[in-house]
Parts: C-alpha cells; sequence; structure tokens
C-alpha cells in the first residue's frame, strides 16, 4: 500500500509519457487523474494508519547506491511527517489533474501536459518519503526537472523559455549547497541514513571539522549548507528570483508546484533533519532570519505588482518565509501545520486566479480586469475564501479560518522564543501579516469591482468555469476553511506528542509551541488585528479612494520603485553574475584556448618549427666550404667543452 | 567456456572480420558497400555477444586477474603475450564492445565514400581497444595504446567533415604522440629496472623515489593528453568537430577512458609516491578543466565543440575521483568514466541525427525540433539530463560519488569542482532549449523527418544502460569493488612502508 501511494503516479506518468499517442489524450488524461486520484484515497487511509495510530514504518525497496560506508536504498520511510506530506501532495495533485482537464481543454500538447504533472507528483512523494539523503536529492531534483518541464511548457514563448532555465539553474545553485551538505553528513557520521544520522547526532553535537581552511563547528556547517539548497527550492531571499518567473507555466502548475508542493520542499527537509538542526542553533538562527526576511520583502512586493498570479507567487514567497522562521525557533510542528494550510488556501488561490484568468481569455494583468463579480460569482466567492483564509480572519476563542490557526501558532512561537531573532521574525511576521492582508484584497478589488477595464470583446466572453473545474476549488476551498480547526490539536495543540512521535525532534528547552500557548493575549490577538485593517485599508484604497494608490505612489516614488522593481535583485544579479559568466566564457575560450594554449602550443610550435625549417634550409647551399666551416666550428666547441668540462 | 582464451577471441574477432571485408570484397561499389556495413555490423554484435560471456563468468570476489592467457613473446626479453582483465578494465572492455555495433549503425547511411576502407579502420580499432584494455603486458599494451592512434587518425582525417578534418587529425596525432613518446622512456626506464615487461610484476616493484617522480611525470604525459586534462585538451574540440559521428562517437566513448585507465593501471599503483606528490597537481588542473571548459562550452555556437568541452569537464570530475584515493572516490571516478561513456556517445549520436538531416553544427540553425521530432526529444531530453547528473541517470553516481571522495580528503577541491554541477546544468539547457525548443520556424527545419527505426535501435542499448546505472548501480559498483579495495589497500601499504622506512632511518 505505501509503495502504491507513491508509485502510481509514477505508472501514470510512464502510461502517459510512452503510450500517450497509442491511448490518446483523453486517456492520458483517464489514467494519470484515475491513479493520481486514488493514490490519494490510498494516502489518506495510511494518513489515518500511520500519523494517527502511530505507527510509523519503512518499506525498504532494493540497493541505491553501495560504495563503501556510502550506502543507500530506494525506500520509503513513512512515518507521520511523511505521511502528512503524502496525503497534501496527493490530495492537491489529484485535485490539480482533475482541474487541468478543463483548463488545458484547448491545448494541443494535453497528453504530455499531464504526464509532467504525473512525473512531479512522483519526484515529490519520492522526495518526502526518503529515508536517506541520496534519495531525499533524488527526488529534490526530480521536482526540479518536473517544473523545469512545467515552466517550459509553452516553450514557444521566450519569456517561458527563459524562465524555464531561470528555475533550473537557479535550483541548481541551491543544489550546489544541498549536495555540499550531503557531503559533511557523510563525513561528520559516516553515513547518509536518516535512522543512522539522527542517532548519533547528540554524540557529534560538538565535533568540529575543517571546512575550506577553517575549523568549523560541523553540524552547524553542514545544517548550513543543507539550508543553502532549501533556500533555492524554497524561493527564499537570495534565490527567490525563479518563483516569480515560474509563473509563466500554465496555471494549474503554478498552484501545484510553485504553490502547495514543491515549494515547501525545503520546509519538509529542516523539519525532516530537525535532530541535526537542533543541535546547530547557529543555522537556526540563520533560518529563522532569512525566513523573517522573506516574509517581510515578499510581501512589499506582492503589493505593487499588477499581475495576477504574480502577486500570488510573491505571497507564496513570504508565506514560505514564516514556515521557516517557525521552523528557525524550533517549532517544526507549526511550521509543517502551516504548510498543509497554506497548501489548501494557496492551491485555492492559484486555481481560483487561473478561473477569472480563463474566464478573461487569458488576460493575466489586473490593470485590464475588474467588474465582473456578477459574471462569475463561483469563482468570486471562492476567492474571498482563499483570501480570508490567506490574511488568517477569525474570531478569537469561536471559529477561524484554516490560515488564522497556523499563522497564529507560528507568529505566537516566534515571540515566545524570547530570543533576538525570534522578536524580529514577530515583528517583521506581523508587518507582512497587515502587508499580505491588504495585497490580497488589493487582487480582489482590482480583479472583480469598479468599472471594467477589459475590452468589450473578452468582456463578452466572461464565462464561468465549467464544474471540473469548480469541483476540485471547492474540495480545496473546504480544506481552506476547516483544515486548520480540525488539524489544530494534533499538529501543534495537546495531541502533538502523540501525533508526531519520533518524526520531529526538539529538544526540551527549545519547546517554543509549548510555550506558545502562554504568551500574553495582545500577542495571540495581535495578527487577526493586522488582517482586518489590511483589508479595511485595502477596501478604502482600492473601493473608496480609488484615486488615492496613484498619489501614493507618486509621493513615495522611490519605495515604490523598490516594491515594483522586486528590490532589484534581477538587475543585480545580471550584472554580477550572468553577463560576467557569459563573457567569461567568451573570453576564456578566444583569448585562452585560441589564443594562448594553442598560440604557444601546437600552433605555434607548427609555426616555429616551419620557420626553424626554412632558416635551416639556406644551410643547405651547396657550397663544400660552407660545409667545411661548419663542421669546424663543431670540432672545436667539441675539444673547448671537452677541455674545459674534462679538466 | 572458461577454457577458451575469451579475451583474445574479443580482442581478435573484429580483426578477423576486417581481414574478411578486406578479402571477400568484389563487384560493383554498391555491393561491397553493403557487404562491408553487414558484415561489420555482425562482427561487433558477435564480439559483443561474446564478450558478455566474461561479464557473467566474471568473478567478483577476487581482485586477481582473471580469463589471463599468457604466451612467450620475446622470451629472451621476457616480454610475453600476456591478456587478463581485473574489476577495473573489464567494463570498459564491455564500454567498447557495446559501442562498436551502435557507431556501425550510426555510420550506415552516412557514410557513402570508400565504406569498405572505413568498416576496416573501426574494426581494427575496435582490436586495438579491447586489446589495449585486456593488456597485462606493458609492451603489449603500448602497442595497442598507440595502434589506436593510426585508425582513428585516418577516420578524422578521411571522413570526416570538414574543412579543417586535416589540421584537426594532425593536431590530434601530434599532440597524443609527443605523450606517447615520453611513456616509451618511461617504459624503457622500467623495464631496465624489472627486467620485464609484464604488468602483475611491475605491480609488485619498487621503484625509487626519485625514479618515480621521473617516471610518472612521462607517463602524465601520455595519459593527460588523452583525458584530456587542461591545457593540453586543445586538440579535443577540434578532432571532435571534424571526425565523422562514429568517430566521435568512439574518441569520446572510450579513447578519453584511455587516459583514466592508464592513471589507474599504472601511474597510481606502479607509483604510489610519486601519485601521492603530485596530486596536488591533478586537482588543480582538474578544477581549473572543470570550471573552465564548462564557461568556454557555454560560449560556444557549434553543438559538437559545446559537446567535446563537456567532455573535458566531466573528465574532470573523473580525475579529482581517482586521486582522493578514496573507494567513493575512485569508484566513482570508474563509474563516472563508464558513464561519460555512454552519454556522451549518445550527445555525439544525437548531434549526428540532425547533421544527416541538415549538415549544420550551428545551435542557431536548429529550433523547435520537439514539434516535428518529438522522440528525438525525448531521447535528447534523456542524455541531456544524464550530462547534467541529474539522480535517477548514470551520470549522477559517478559525479556524486567523486565528490563525495573529494570532501573527504579537500573540501576546496569538493566545493570548486562541485561548481560544475551548476555550470553544467548552464550550458546544456542553453544547448537543448536553443535546438529543441522554441518555435519551428525555418523551412528546411520543418522538413526534418523523426527518428528512423535504424536510429532508435543505436539509441536502445545506450538509453537502458544509462537508466540502469541511474537506478540501480550496485550491479556495476559491485564488479569494481574488490579491485578498488585493492588499489587503495596497496597504494596505502606503499606509503605506510615508505614512512616506516623514513621512520627507522631517523
Amino acid at each position: 500500500m505505501e509503495v502504491a501511494a507513491i508509485f502510481l503516479p509514477l505508472i501514470g506518468f510512464l502510461a502517459a509519457a510512452l503510450f500517450g499517442r497509442q491511448i490518446g489524450d483523453r486517456g492520458a488524461m483517464a489514467v494519470t487523474c484515475t491513479l493520481v486520484n486514488v493514490a490519494a484515497l490510498i494516502s489518506a487511509i495510511l494518513f489515518v494508519d500511520v500519523a494517527l495510530g502511530g505507527d510509523p514504518r519503512t518499506v525498504t525497496l532494493f540497493t541505491f547506491i553501495d560504495s563503501g560506508a556510502f550506502e543507500a536504498n530506494w525506500a520509503l520511510k513513512y512515518d507521520t511527517l511523511t505521511a502528512v506530506m503524502v496525503l497534501v501532495v496527493n490530495l492537491v495533485s489529484g485535485m490539480v489533474h482533475l482541474y487541468s482537464i478543463g483548463y488545458m481543454e484547448h491545448d494541443p500538447n494535453r497528453a504530455r501536459f499531464f504526464a509532467y504533472l504525473s512525473l512531479f507528483t512522483f519526484a515529490m512523494l519520492m522526495l518526502v518519503s526518503a529515508d536517506n539523503l541520496v534519495q531525499l536529492y533524488f527526488g529534490w531534483e526530480g521536482v526540479g526537472l518536473a517544473s523545469y518541464l512545467l515552466i517550459g511548457f509553452w516553450h514557444e514563448k521566450e519569456s517561458a523559455r527563459a524562465a524555464a532555465v531561470k528555475a533550473f539553474v537557479v535550483n541548481r545553485i541551491g543544489d550546489f549547497g544541498f549536495a555540499l551538505g550531503i557531503f559533511a553528513v557523510f563525513l561528520i557520521f559516516g553515513s547518509i541514513e536518516f535512522d543512522v544520522i539522527f542517532a548519533e547526532a547528540a554524540e557529534h553535537a560538538d565535533t568540529t571539522f575543517n571546512f575550506l581552511g577553517y575549523e568549523v563547528h560541523a553540524l552547524t556547517t553542514a545544517c548550513l549548507l543543507l539550508f543553502i539548497g532549501a533556500m533555492g527550492k524554497s524561493a527564499q531571499l537570495g534565490l527567490h528570483t525563479w518563483l516569480p518567473d515560474a509563473m509563466e507555466g500554465p496555471t494549474p502548475v503554478s498552484a501545484l508546484i510553485h504553490a502547495a508542493t514543491m515549494v515547501t520542499a525545503g520546509v519538509f527537509m529542516v523539519a525532516r533533519l530537525s535532530p541535526l538542526f537542533e543541535y546547530a542553533p547557529d543555522a537556526l538562527v540563520f533560518v529563522a532570519v532569512i525566513g523573517a526576511l522573506t516574509a517581510f520583502v515578499g510581501a512589499t512586493i506582492g503589493l505593487t505588482q499588477t499581475d495576477i498570479k504574480r502577486v500570488i507567487a510573491y505571497s507564496t514567497m513570504s508565506q514560505l518565509g514564516y514556515m521557516f522562521f517557525a521552523a528557525g525557533v524550533s517549532a517544526y510542528g507549526a511550521a509543517i501545520f502551516h504548510l498543509m494550510t497554506h497548501a489548501f488556501f494557496k492551491a485555492l488561490l492559484f486555481l481560483g486566479a487561473g478561473s477569472v484568468i480563463h474566464a478573461l481569455s487569458g488576460e493575466q494583468d489586473m490593470r485590464r480586469m475588474g467588474g465582473i463579480y456578477r459574471m462569475i460569482p463561483w469563482t468570486y466567492g471562492l476567492m474571498w475564501i482563499g483570501s480570508l483564509s490567506l490574511a488568517g480572519i477569525g474570531i478569537y476563542g469561536v471559529f477561524g479560518l484554516s490560515g488564522y490557526y497556523s499563522k497564529d501558532i507560528v507568529l505566537e512561537a516566534a515571540i515566545a522564543d524570547h530570543s533576538w531573532f525570534g522578536t524580529l521574525a514577530f515583528a517583521l511576521g506581523i508587518a507582512a501579516a497587515l502587508l499580505t492582508a491588504l495585497y490580497s484584497f488589493r487582487l480582489i478589488f482590482l480583479s472583480f469591482h469598479g468599472q471594467p477595464r477589459a475590452d468589450e470583446k473578452v468582456m463578452a466572453h466572461v464565462h464561468e468555469s465549467p464544474w471540473i473545474m469548480l469541483g476540485p476549488l471547492l474540495l480545496l476551498a473546504f480544506g481552506a476553511v476547516f483544515a486548520g480547526v480540525i488539524g489544530y490539536g494534533v499538529f501543534v495543540g495537546d495531541g502533538r506528542a502523540a501525533f508526531w512521535g519520533e518524526a520531529l525532534f526538539v529538544l526540551p528547552a527549545n519547546d517554543t509551541v509549548e510555550a506558545a500557548h502562554h504568551v500574553a493575549f495582545i500577542w495571540k490577538i495581535l495578527p487577526v488585528v493586522m488582517g482586518l485593517l489590511g483589508i479595511a485599508l485595502a477596501y478604502w484604497l482600492y473601493m473608496v479612494r480609488t484615486d488615492l494608490p496613484a498619489t501614493l505612489a507618486g509621493r513615495l516614488a522611490p519605495l515604490y520603485r523598490l516594491s515594483f522593481h522586486k528590490w532589484y535583485f534581477d538587475e543585480l544579479y545580471h550584472a554580477l553574475i550572468v553577463r560576467p559568466t557569459a563573457m567569461l566564457g567568451r573570453g576564456l575560450w578566444l583569448k585562452g584556448d585560441v589564443g594562448v594554449i594553442d598560440g604557444l602550443g601546437p600552433d605555434g610550435i607548427a609555426k616555429t618549427a616551419r620557420g626553424v625549417a626554412r632558416y635551416m634550409g639556406r644551410f643547405q647551399s651547396g657550397f663544400l666550404y660552407h660545409y667545411a666551416f661548419v663542421m669546424l666550428i663543431g670540432v672545436v666547441a667539441f675539444v673547448s667543452w671537452y677541455l674545459i668540462a674534462v679538466r | 567456456m572458461l577454457h577458451m582464451p575469451l579475451l583474445s577471441l574479443v580482442t581478435f574477432v573484429p580483426l578477423l572480420g576486417a581481414a574478411i571485408i578486406f578479402f571477400i570484397a568484389r563487384g560493383p561499389e554498391e555491393v561491397i558497400a553493403r557487404n562491408a556495413r553487414w558484415m561489420a555490423l555482425w562482427t561487433t554484435g558477435v564480439t559483443f555477444l561474446l564478450s558478455l560471456f566474461i561479464w557473467f563468468n566474471f568473478d567478483r570476489t577476487t581482485a586477481e586477474f582473471q580469463f589471463v592467457e599468457r604466451v612467450e613473446w620475446f622470451p629472451a626479453l621476457q616480454i610475453s603475450y600476456h591478456m587478463g582483465v581485473d574489476g577495473i578494465s573489464m567494463m570498459f572492455v564491455l564500454l567498447s564492445t557495446v559501442l562498436m555495433p551502435v557507431c556501425i549503425l550510426a555510420s550506415w547511411d552516412s557514410i557513402q565514400d570508400r565504406v569498405k576502407e572505413y568498416m576496416i579502420s573501426f574494426l581494427i580499432l575496435e582490436t586495438m581497444m579491447v586489446g589495449m584494455f585486456c593488456a597485462l603486458d606493458y609492451v603489449l599494451f603500448y602497442v595497442f595504446f598507440e595502434g589506436v592512434l593510426i585508425p582513428m587518425f585516418i577516420i578524422i582525417g578521411v571522413w570526416g567533415h570538414g574543412e579543417r578534418r586535416v589540421y584537426a587529425a594532425f593536431k590530434f596525432f601530434l599532440y597524443t604522440l609527443l605523450g606517447s613518446v615520453l611513456m616509451m622512456l618511461a617504459l624503457l626506464a622500467m623495464y631496465l629496472q624489472a627486467g620485464t615487461t609484464d604488468i602483475p610484476t611491475l605491480l609488485r616493484t619498487d621503484f625509487a623515489y626519485s625514479m618515480q617522480i621521473w617516471l610518472w611525470l612521462a607517463m602524465f604525459a601520455s595519459f593527460a593528453v588523452k583525458v584530456p586534462m587542461w591545457p593540453v585538451h586543445t586538440w579535443l574540440p577540434d578532432a571532435h568537430v571534424q571526425a565523422p559521428t562514429a568517430g566521435s562517437v568512439i574518441l569520446a566513448g572510450v579513447l578519453l577512458k584511455m587516459g583514466g585507465y592508464g592513471f589507474l593501471r599504472f601511474s597510481i599503483p606502479m607509483l604510489p609516491e610519486a601519485t601521492e606528490f603530485f596530486t596536488p597537481l591533478i586537482y588543480a588542473l582538474s578544477v581549473i578543466a572543470i570550471i573552465y571548459t564548462s564557461l568556454v562550452a557555454y560560449a560556444q555556437e557549434n553543438m559538437k565543440k559545446l559537446i567535446a568541452y563537456s567532455s573535458i569537464a566531466h573528465m574532470g570530475f573523473a580525475t579529482i575521483g581517482m586521486f582522493t584515493l578514496t573507494t567513493q572516490g575512485v569508484q566513482g571516478s570508474i563509474f563516472q568514466m563508464l558513464s561519460h561513456g555512454i552519454v556522451s556517445a549518445a550527445l555525439f549520436l544525437l548531434v549526428g541525427v540532425v547533421y544527416d538531416r541538415l549538415h549544420s553544427l550551428d545551435i542557431d540553425r536548429y529550433g523547435g525540433l520537439i514539434r516535428n521530432m518529438p522522440k528525438y526529444a525525448a531521447i535528447f531530453m534523456l542524455f541531456m539530463l544524464a550530462s547534467v547528473g541529474l539522480p535517477g541517470t548514470s551520470g549522477f553516481v559517478g559525479e556524486m560519488l567523486s565528490l563525495v571522495g573529494a570532501f573527504l580528503v579537500n573540501t576546496w577541491v569538493a566545493a570548486l569542482a562541485a561548481i560544475g554541477i551548476i555550470l553544467g546544468a548552464i550550458y546544456m539547457l542553453q544547448l537543448y532549449r536553443r535546438v529543441v525548443f522554441g518555435k519551428l520556424e525555418k523551412d528546411d527545419v520543418k522538413r526534418m523527418v523523426d527518428l528512423s527505426p535504424r536510429e532508435l535501435a543505436m539509441f536502445a542499448p545506450l538509453i537502458l544502460l544509462v537508466l540502469w546505472m541511474g537506478i540501480y548501480p550496485s550491479s556495476f559498483i559491485e564488479v569494481m569493488d574488490v579491485s578498488v579495495a585493492n588499489l587503495i589497500e596497496n597504494y596505502e601499504l606503499a606509503l605506510e612502508a615508505r614512512d616506516g622506512i623514513a621512520v627507522a632511518g631517523r
């Protein structure tokens, strides 16, 4: 059963990829959708069995790599953490598969699209069920590949091709760190299997080793290196530039990969490796700070973007920041809780946005939307649910949407940590909470309300999406509303110790989830207040005083430009890295290879040889006395050498 | 079966095939060509099947040489015809025999001139390659090692497709010959000391430290050119661009491995102290090679040149790995060479496929092939990813293990070499993006047709291997395990012995 939950999507991929032509588009869609949804059902059963029943297990398939002590199996480690992830991945993926049937209706390459979706699902499942670092890396790169294929799916657009390559390469930069992290773990523990390294982590709490000439704290270094990988995959500040560009892919892809699942791989990895991170406190500080900064920066950028999908993309980046600073203050359970609720409401928002785009014949620019809320009421209502959940709205002590519970616990854990970075994370997180509500409802008001700004032809075509698209949305909306209240008790509440078992490890001194329940009332209520404030502000700016945003943008021109241009990260990287690399490559080739090496080497020698030959040729004059003279000189030279040397 | 001289059979059956093609060729040009093609295909196919017996009968529990054959050759000089394989050389033999039929298939339609001579050259080439990996006598090795040059030189010079093919052929020949001359000197010096050229005996011979240094340098000159290591690599891009497709396949698939194999068979086990001394040099050159050639590859406009430069970078991982003298490093290094043999061969074949249709190697001439050549695009994708080192393909295992070995020994080397995994992704994805993705605009590109059954047949074994090696690499690591352990153990024993003497002498 464990095997089925993970390998059914692979079968779907193989069927659609290899026999797509034979079974046709409909066949491919039927096979992949069925298999993924069956896998989702199975993983729900397994979730009950493994997580709620408290029965973790590992299924070993066969040897992967066995080189000396560097041993790894293909295995499925099925504990609570995996069960949660597998369920979320399969569920969201199943919904996205179904939704895509409607969304990709007119695409000629549907079989390929569904094959890629299933491939992605499989890779992600391998990632979360790995029992060693190499299999984790396999899934890690696998989802990167699927993401590359799906972003570049509409490869005839130059921007899509560029975005696909960018996503892969930026992720590879993260993987560079990840790979070194794996090596470091192997150096420290002599193993890469989770069970072994987790058992021995405590013994190596004070180990040091020599890294790049410095004697460094071993676990901190290893964790930092691994975290670089997480930064790439989860679009954390510095390695986040690929995520917004990834919106070039079809919208279901954005929902599945770039919101609900793949980008959470980094968070999952930190949670999975919590036994290591717990003994690397400095690495945790770094995680928390990066997460907090990302949460804030992402939210500020989301404020001014005009592409509906980009707004949501930056929102994702910001929410991932929340998860990381939760992990950074050792509140791994809270991080995974937020990951889970976020998967529901973010997938809902993305697919809802896709429904809007679908209704407007492909328009993504919010400046050319507006005035359509009566025409697509279902989509409109669902977007409200998603946005309220994202903004974390709820009534204290009564009921809240999913985002309310998870965001609150994350922020409370941060303040409960009583450390400078926890407080910093809380401050930035609270600020970001205000911004989150603001940009989410800016999106709602701009897209649905006001005067229609699309042209008449488009407006005449506005239509509600078919049920094959709305159905999955309703299911996700259910999750966005209720996942929080259902999951709260076991993920971060009283049932958490029994629920997580040994899947997460927290040093007793670092139990911030426990402390979070005892923070002052003001901190508990502040996130919701901020959320409501943000919504009110959005209403005032985009419904009442619609002239204000432009004035504000003018007044605060430098800040506006900073946000609009995404803090100039792309420009900076282009000038500092991309262009110099290309120039260096050309330079090394023409100056280095052709100029110096060939010039001094083969070509140079050949030229010299020709020259010498020509010169020597002149000695062949044919005159006897020339030869005699040269011989004489030779004899004299030898005799003198003999006399001097042998003396 | 075990009593048959299996290695000699595998080595000389191709030569027999060549002789048959040479003598039976009668009749009109077309008939000769057709007979030559079929004969060559049969010969290489039979050779491959024969080599499978080695694989199945190979004893994976011993580091001794197996399938040993020994006949006195120049008894007075202690030179004999001595063949045998261990876990290191065995898989290179198989790599050669599996690539040969593929090469013949790749040349089926694209070679139309002097088909008979072409096939004969390839069969002789196979004899030389297989013989080289099996030889257990230094003189015999040298004969095969140099013998490889001649058919290759002819293949590039005669059937190459470019104006500069003669230049490239000479550059290739001179570069490698220069190294060979020095290796000849090393051979003589070792012979004078040990009184024999028998490799197992030489492996047990202890050479003085000062002599080791010189011997090591002389061999290095030869092997480094073959690998090729920076900065003696510039012959490779030229040779590849000018060579016919199958020539490139063998060049990248097998010839480059001769250098790596040489290090593993001679430099490291025979000259351990010198190896220790020169290891930093190898690291430096390899790291430079990886970063430098990856950057250069990124700047290329010619498909074959790009892949040629990527080969140099990939071989850089192999040289780093083997000189770490750790289990992971050496196994990774051998694995990397095998994997690269498959992957680069496939990439050159892929280039050959479109070259056959459009007669251009310019990346810019193509674009949007996924539209009219979906099968081609899928296969290209697989090998592109293998080249990038995606887990699940063979490229990953070799790269990963080599880097693990490097990290255990020197973190700087590992960190710098790992930059190669980023750069590798950049140039390969760029290539794929420009050739396969995009709009299908050019008329002549639109007319290109997808892979024929013959072309699919030549990719099939490579696809199988690349996935097999990627998903279940154990079946290959297992073969080399004991031999590699033996190599490392002897190396460490030699160094300990030296240190022991040094301590005692104090």
